[in-house]
């Protein structure tokens, strides 16, 4: 399965998928040191999203949230990209402010994320004019 | 990424849609983008434009004044940030105030943390000041001269301020916060969208205050109730309150908007011939219907505040703690003649936050001779739920705060009870939680 998406944040990503099904906010909701994810509250409570795909309907909560993305993927322990069924202005800043200061990429697309599950396999890479590219093939892993 | 100023273009095509990239930058904002007028504000409008189109605003607009929220250290990221824009020559282009800091850098010895820990974040306040911003380190930016004025186009971080700007005020900003602030203040401009734009300001769910018969007295109490409660329930539309009696003072309105910026993430309230933009009910929602109406009733505020403390009256006290938002001047003309009145001397401390600005002004009039003896500890540049400043957290902490009650059993994890502000003094003076208000 093929999309093109609007690329919010720039760059390649290639990596497992974890498909969150309410949106989360990173601020209170994912530990910085393991990408974690620790929001009481939310269904995907002790799921860990270092070094997947990222895919959810948006964002959610307070603006610190663009700090603790930036700051994960600082430390390793951030998703690899970001696929969003609807754009989030304190994401995008988190991963375009560890792009400027860190050269690390995490790139933010927003495109339907209907058909895609945990565990596809999900590449993620730049097409013309402020596009994306978003291949995404049945994943043999489960997580 | 780079980008360049551009027209508007046809990015991509998905499911048929067409997506625009509508962003249009004027000769300014592309001289900014491109590092005409400087590196630091190149770096600045890039993030400032990959905000604006996640927001999806068509231009920028000028703002003349900015409180950045960014001074409080959350980990190396936050540094690195500022500290690229002052190797870079940044300066803010408008005048800019700073939010609070996780150091008192006036009673340092208040700080219960290692002198390592405290390096980061005392740099990054200290950086903040090599922007040009105004060591302020105040959560109510407003009661300073930097106050905005009614119409006001601004960029305000902080969730308190920002309501406070928007609804008290009639200043106009959307709820910016971590870096984006600091982009807005270095560019001067920020994305025409929300609540900068008359078309988003009016009101759209109707709170009624009805049922209260003739004992709705104005406490404290009452606007940080109806706060919790408007913000619960309004998500990210604007609430109109209409049978608010009227405030005493604006530090009973800063405590409503601080409360439903915390249940909730209100950033403009209008309360019917009380705050500007609502001189009658049919201003308030420009003319139009209410989407929504929600009643609330005495029942309604008293669960409100039942479920703010975690403890029953009675409970033996370790703390009092009043100031969150930063205590007004007025706040301290009330406080301290009740504090004398009262004087409690069970050692329980009355810590008290408050900005700079405001402590110098009352030791200049000399005003808190002797309340050590009560055990009243100042708190300035910061606040006591974010930071290590409380000795003991295995107890009970009472505040006269709804944002403070909402917030520190989860940041610190003492157990809270909330009450009027008499109250708070005179339970410290029983070294238990009493009420002679109600």
């Amino acid at each position: 399965m093929t999309r093109l998406g609007k690329a919010y944040a720039g760059g390649e990503a290639r990596a497992a998928a974890i498909v969150l099904s309410e949106p989360l906010s990173f601020w209170g909701g994912i530990d910085i040191e393991t990408g974690e994810i620790i929001d009481r509250s939310h269904p995907d409570l002790g799921k860990c999203v270092a070094g997947r795909i990222l895919v959810m309907p948006g964002g959610r909560g307070s603006s610190s949230s663009s700090t603790v993305l930036a700051e994960t993927i600082r430390r390793g322990t951030g998703p690899a990209g970001i696929v969003l069924a609807r754009p989030d202005p304190i994401l995008t800043v988190g991963a375009i402010v560890a792009q400027s200061l860190y050269a690390l990429h995490c790139p933010i697309v927003v495109c339907a994320i209907d058909g895609i599950t945990t565990g596809d396999q999900v590449r993620i890479s730049p097409a013309s004019s402020g596009a994306a590219l978003i291949e995404v093939v049945s994943g043999s892993t489960t997580g | 990424m780079k980008r360049t100023g551009r027209e508007p273009e046809i990015c991509a095509f998905f499911n048929g849609l067409k997506f625009i990239m509508s962003l249009q930058l004027n000769a300014h904002d592309r001289s900014l983008l491109n590092g005409g007028e400087g590196a630091a504000a190149a770096f600045a409008m890039e993030i400032l434009v990959a905000f604006a189109e996640a927001v999806g605003a068509g231009t920028l607009l000028d703002v003349s004044r900015a409180h950045i929220d960014g001074c409080l250290y959350h980990g190396q990221a936050s540094l690195d940030f500022v500290e690229r824009l002052v190797a870079s020559g940044g300066r803010v282009r408008i005048p800019t105030t700073l939010n609070v800091g996780a150091l008192d850098l006036i009673h340092p010895e208040l700080m219960l943390m290692g002198a390592d820990a405290q390096t980061p974040p005392r740099r990054l306040m200290k950086a903040h000041e090599e922007l040009g911003c105004q060591p302020s380190f105040t959560c109510a930016p407003y009661q300073t001269l930097f106050r905005p004025s009614f119409g006001e186009q601004i960029a305000w971080g902080e969730s308190n301020a920002i309501v406070f700007a928007n609804s008290v005020i009639g200043a106009r900003t959307n709820r910016y916060g971590d870096f984006i602030d600091l982009c807005c203040a270095i560019t001067g401009r920020a994305p025409a969208w929300g609540l900068h734009l008359d078309e988003n300001r009016h009101g759209d769910i109707l709170f009624r205050l009805t049922g209260f018969a003739d004992w709705l007295q104005p406490t404290d109490s009452l606007y940080v109730a109806i706060g919790l409660l408007i913000g619960a329930r309004s998500g990210e539309h604007v609430p109109v309150i209409d049978g608010l009696p009227p405030p005493r003072d604006e530090d009973q309105l800063k405590a409503l908007g601080a409360a439903a910026a915390s249940s909730g993430a209100v950033g403009l309230f209008h309360a019917v011939g009380i705050t500007p933009e609502a001189p009658t009910l049919a201003d308030a929602f420009g003319h139009r219907a209410p989407a929504q109406t929600i009643e609330i009733g005495p029942d309604d505020v008293a669960d409100a505040l039942r479920h703010l403390s975690t403890v029953p009256d009675g409970s033996p006290l370790d703390a009092v703690c009043l100031g969150t938002p930063h205590f007004s001047r007025e706040e301290w003309d009330r406080f301290l003649p009740i504090l004398r009145q009262i004087a409690p001397r069970t050692g329980v401390p009355i810590y008290v936050n408050t900005g700079r600005a405001t402590l110098r002004a009352l030791e200049k009039d000399d005003l808190l001779r002797g309340t050590d003896a009560f055990n009243l500890v100042v708190v300035a540049d910061t606040c006591t739920y974010l930071t290590a400043i409380l000795k003991r957290l295995d107890g009970v902490v009472m505040t006269n705060s709804g944002k403070w009650a909402h917030y520190a059993p989860g940041n610190l994890g003492v157990q809270v009870a909330f009450g009027e502000m008499e109250d708070c003094v005179a339970s410290a003076a029983a070294g238990r939680v009493v009420r002679a208000t109600q």
